[in-house]
């Protein structure tokens, strides 16, 4: 417990309710495991980071808590999460508990759809017909985005035709359109320049107010950044998880830890 | 100089040398590219062949009248309405069965269906119909519509076995007219908690659609131009019909066709005058020549319109 003295200390008081609680997960593809039985909380209002190099079985972990694992052919998960205390493989409704959690992808998707329609797009799909409020809450989730300034004229153009950078930011109001109470970044920066990187983090620090954050990233410094709580996986374990200036500290509880943030691997 | 050191860091040779290897694959590459300028250019001759000879042989009859008049005196002279009619009624009527079952069942088997025995089945029923020869097509259009469905000889038969001979070629174009579409829009609807028929609603099918109606008008003028299905089961030489009538037949009544008179008054016909089955020729190209070019103007329109 050196080093303890980070700027932004974290706010979640280890006390805070679990949002997601996940026991045993494991996830294989055919006759290959890709993730080896993990457990993890992640509670409420709180930026958990996710690092790990490639094929450690972030991106796949995200996909297991919004079961859209099931596109996967071959793909089969054992062991349970619980959204909200609800177990996911027994909900009732997929399409709500996928509204529940939000998803931004490694690349940025503009659906070949105006600006309007892709934010609309999952409010539509929920029921939402009202023209009033669709037009509210398209503005909201823009403005979260830090994007409504840049398009507010132009709301009927197409989203496609943004760049790399409006489009992810676009993506990310899209993924607030649906009011998730988690919002799941995967690797969001890969993608877009680094001005664009920050303000978007900037976005996601006004954000922890609201909601709860999982933040998949290939760059540590990029978690050390924002995450209160920090989890290291290596191939489709956990090795650490713990407060982020613990992990970034001089002794992390795992050697390995301190190799990987350190630059020695990975 | 070490003998194994590898060509490409010999110290010896200054990098933009012209060696004897650049200048061999300078030679293969010049002659590759005439070889298949030549193939390409060689598959226009035919074409421009027919097309002359078909125009210059079928030019006496050439008038908007051979195509409203009846055939007269024993089909050796007159127009075509009647086969002209038939031909418009067997291709719409086939294409309004094959095209939202083909469609539709592309869209399942793209969309929703899973990797196993059943869709494999499918699969394979899908690509080996699709290699059927047409005559085959005929007899099953026979022993299924005309006798078993007891629908006799007649209009609907003769469109419903054209639709069964163009059925699995939409699915097949129609499936990849949706598999063009990248999956990461899919997923992404996903992830927002949309259905997969929401999805395929507001994305897949209005970004594929300018592949499926490609795919579905190429087979219009596949079934135009086939002549065995429509002879076995409801296609027949002549039947009276008065001039310019746009309504000639019943579903249940035979019909004439293109395809089927131009077979007519070449073979079995004697004395028929020389520039009438070139004429029904150029009248049955003309009119598949008309529909592809809708087809490509279609694609070009929609294409143009394509929002990624």
């Amino acid at each position: 417990m050196v080093n303890g003295s980070r700027t932004a200390p974290p706010p979640a008081a280890p006390a805070a309710p679990a949002r997601i609680q996940v026991a045993d997960l494991r996830l294989s593809y055919g006759d290959k495991e890709v993730i080896h039985g993990i457990s993890f909380d992640v509670r409420a209002n709180e930026i958990l980071g996710v690092i790990g190099p490639a094929q450690s079985g972030k991106s796949s972990m995200l996909r297991c808590l919004n079961r859209t694992i099931e596109f996967v052919a071959g793909a089969r998960v054992a062991g349970t999460v619980h959204v909200d205390g609800e177990d996911v493989s027994r909900t009732r409704d997929v399409h709500a508990l996928r509204r529940k959690i939000g998803m931004v992808a490694p690349l940025p998707v503009g659906l070949p759809l105006t600006i309007y329609d892709n934010v609309a797009f999952a409010p539509r799909c929920a029921g939402l017909r009202d023209r009033a409020e669709l037009d509210a809450l398209v503005e909201h989730c823009l403005r979260q985005a830090a994007l409504w300034d840049e398009v507010k004229d132009r709301l009927g153009s197409l989203g496609t035709a943004l760049s790399g950078g409006q489009q992810q930011r676009l993506t990310i109001a899209r993924a607030l359109s649906h009011r998730p109470e988690v919002l799941c970044l995967d690797e969001f920066s890969i993608a877009i320049d680094p001005v664009t990187t920050m303000r978007i983090e900037d976005v996601l620090k006004e954000l922890r107010r609201e909601i709860t954050i999982i933040l998949v990233t290939n760059l540590t410094q990029q978690a050390r950044r924002l995450a209160d709580r920090t989890m290291f996986m290596l191939n489709g374990r956990i090795v650490e998880l713990d407060r982020t200036d613990v992990v970034f500290s001089e002794q992390p509880g795992s050697r390995q830890t301190w190799d990987y943030v350190n630059g020695n691997f990975g | 100089m070490s003998a194994a050191a590898p060509p490409a860091t010999n110290p010896a040779v200054p990098r933009f040398a012209r060696t004897a290897h650049v200048a061999r694959k300078e030679r293969s590459e010049r002659v590759a590219r005439v070889v298949f300028a030549l193939m390409a250019a060689a598959m226009v001759v035919p074409l421009a062949a027919i097309l002359g000879y078909l125009l210059w042989k079928a030019a006496p009859a050439l008038r908007l009248e051979f195509l409203l008049d009846v055939p007269k005196k024993g089909m050796t002279e007159g127009g075509i309405w009647p086969a002209f009619v038939g031909t418009l009624y067997l291709v719409g009527l086939s294409l309004a069965v094959s095209a939202p079952v083909g469609v539709l069942a592309a869209v399942y088997l793209n969309e929703y269906s899973r990797d196993n025995a059943f869709t494999r089945a499918i699969n394979l029923a899908v690509i080996n119909l699709a290699g059927v020869p047409s005559i085959v097509h005929a007899l099953f259009g026979l022993g299924a519509f005309v006798y078993a469905a007891q629908f006799g000889y007649s209009i609907l038969s003769a469109s419903l076995t054209l639709a069964i001979m163009t059925l699995p070629v939409i699915i097949a174009s129609t499936r990849e007219a949706l598999a063009s579409v990248p999956h990461s829009f899919r997923e992404a609807c996903w992830n927002v908690g949309a259905s997969r028929w929401q999805t395929i609603q507001a994305v897949v099918l209005p970004n594929s659609i300018s592949g499926i109606l490609t795919g579905l008008i190429l087979q219009v003028s596949r079934a135009a131009g086939e002549t065995a299905p429509i002879m076995f089961t409801g296609a027949v030489f002549y039947k009276a019909v008065q001039r310019g009538d746009l309504l000639p037949y019943r579903l249940d009544e035979q019909c004439m066709a293109l395809s089927m008179h131009l077979y007519t008054v070449a073979t079995q016909v004697p004395n028929v005058q020389e520039a009438i089955p070139y004429a029904t020729a150029v009248v049955l190209l003309g009119s598949v020549l008309l529909v592809n070019a809708t087809a490509v103007t279609l694609r070009v329109w929609l294409r143009g319109r394509k929002r990624w």
